[in-house]
């Protein structure tokens, strides 16, 4: 018998359902509980990426860092769902929107303290790192 | 136009809610369906090309399953998908095998039973056809993927949830004739408005329940053949005059466009220049209306209208059976049903017979080219198809 190896696998606690457990861009979960929302830069071409990326398929390399999502985007688009997919249940209503920070864009919910009145198209807003009631972390859209 | 490559047969089993049968058997109606449209047997097929999405049922490889059961063996046969797009893209397939006369008769056989499973776990499916890793963890589902669409366009366009209702109730108009459809009760743009109604009810805003096309179980069958064998089997050929097919990024974050599709522009673009042929050109289209604003957004970048002002032709009525352009004069997927790999050969066979002026009560007046517009998930995959008789 061997020993158990030990298995990184710290992106299963990634959204209120994670589809993922193991990517080399786990890194992004530590970020997350150090109150930081992440991307990779390329350090050869300088590509900013959201979601961060472990590899450039431009330089087709993989030397990479981190950098944190900071400042304000624009709103681009967003929907309010009043129905849910499976497992997602507990959550509804919720808002899923994409956020323009110009150089990259990020995809994620809006904070649930922000009434649907009060979402515009075109308003700045900031992401910041987020724990989910079932006690998994994820991002939210807040008023910048 | 180039007459190198026909479709010889079309066929399709009825759009139900639930299919009583296996999956095979739901093949199984599709493709007697078109064999006894192409007048041929299986014998005379060179190969086959099974398309689906995948997940909705247990079978691994169903290709190797329905090839036996449809007596399509000792021929080959192998499986593609594309999500939503997948029977276009089989299509697409076909075409090059026979193009490339490695075979002179192929079937491409789409089909879905989606009631395997239920509705909640089916958006579930659908959402993981997006990016799993990133975008999935929020709980995403397609309605929501479209509505965030439907937000671009009408904050960039000033298009409105009545427009987008007035293209339900055109998919239902059609629906009610016809026989193959899943859905066959009216809807109008008064139950929109109706807070006891339905249609009107949120589902991810703007879309309500009646912007979301009916689930359905189906399947599809199309032969694809060369020239020659074209001329032998059958009376009315109709020619593949052109063929597009484009990608973007799965993630929404990695676009630009959030009023349009870039996959359908540039696949339209493709097509259209393939067949040499102009927006103008179109006598008919059918178009990949899983949501009502997919539809608006298919007027625009196919051409038909300038983009914003896809509004226009649905106002004015202008896609219905006698407008300037007839647009999915089968009910669509919206009443029709949108049997994920079934679609778009059931779209493919609407133009043929369409072309052929087999189309009944749907027949839209002497029609030379017909177009088919297939995406798969959030535009990710975009298939568009030019047909001419
Ligand atoms: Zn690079």
């Amino acid at each position: 018998m061997g020993k158990k190896k030990e298995v990184d696998d710290r992106f299963k606690k990634f959204g209120t359902v994670s589809f993922t457990a193991i990517t080399k861009t786990n890194d992004f979960i530590t970020h997350l509980e150090n109150g930081k929302v992440a991307g990779t830069k390329c350090l050869d071409c300088g590509a900013a990426f959201f979601p961060p990326r472990a590899d450039c398929s431009h330089c087709l390399t993989s030397n990479m860092e981190w950098f944190d999502v900071a400042g304000s985007g624009k709103l681009v688009t967003f929907s309010k769902l009043t129905f849910a997919p499976i497992g997602f249940e507990a959550d509804v209503p919720y808002c899923i929107a994409l956020i323009d920070y110009g150089p990259y864009k990020v995809f994620g919910r809006i904070s649930s303290d922000l009434p649907e009145e009060d979402i515009q198209i075109g308003m700045e807003m900031k992401t910041v790192a987020n724990t989910v009631s079932n006690g998994q972390l994820n991002y939210v859209f807040a008023k910048a | 136009m180039e007459k190198k490559v026909a479709i010889i047969g079309v066929g399709q089993s009825t759009f139900v809610r639930q299919y009583p049968g296996s999956i095979r058997e739901l093949a199984f109606d599709g493709f007697k369906d078109c064999l006894l449209d192409a007048g041929i047997t299986a014998k005379d097929i060179g190969a086959s090309v099974v398309c689906s999405a995948p997940e909705y049922d247990k079978q691994r490889s169903p290709a190797g399953v329905f090839a036996e059961y449809l007596g399509l063996n000792p021929q080959p046969t192998f499986y593609v998908e594309s999500l939503c797009s997948s029977s276009t893209t089989g299509i697409r397939l076909a075409y090059s095998l026979v193009k490339s006369g490695l075979h002179d008769v192929v079937a491409v056989l789409g089909f879905q039973k989606m009631s395997e499973i239920s509705s909640s776990e089916s958006q579930e499916r659908m959402g993981r056809g997006a990016d799993i890793q990133w975008e999935s963890p929020f709980g995403t589902m397609m309605p929501a993927y479209y509505a965030m669409y439907a937000r671009a366009h009408m904050e960039k366009y000033g298009t409105t949830p009545d427009d987008l209702a007035l293209i339900r109730v055109k998919a239902a108009t059609y629906g009610q004739i016809n026989d193959r459809a899943v859905y066959r009760k009216p809807v109008t743009f008064e139950m929109f408005k109706d807070p006891e109604n339905i249609m009107g009810r949120p589902v991810a805003t703007p879309l309500r329940v009646g912007d979301c096309c009916a689930n359905a179980d189906g399947s599809s069958c199309i032969i694809v053949a060369s020239a020659e064998k074209a001329k032998s089997f059958c009376k009315k050929p109709v020619w593949i005059m052109g063929l597009g097919s484009a990608t973007t990024s799965v993630n929404l974050a990695g676009r630009d466009l959030f009023s349009g599709l870039s996959a359908a522009q540039d696949a339209a673009r493709q097509a259209y220049e393939m067949a040499g042929v102009t927006p103008k050109d179109i006598d008919v289209a059918e178009v990949h209306d899983c949501f009502t604003i997919a539809e608006m957004m298919a007027y625009e970048n196919l051409g038909f209208a300038e983009p914003g002002e896809g509004k226009e032709l649905i106002r004015g009525k202008e896609t219905y059976k006698d407008g300037s352009i007839p647009v999915n004069v089968d009910g669509g997927l919206l009443s029709k049903g949108h049997p994920i790999g079934a679609t778009g050969g059931s779209q493919v066979r609407t133009i043929v017979l369409q072309l052929r002026d087999e189309a009944g009560d749907i027949q839209v007046k002497d029609p030379e080219i017909g177009l088919v517009h297939n995406i798969g998930g959030v535009g990710l995959y975009g298939n568009v198809t030019i047909l001419g008789r």
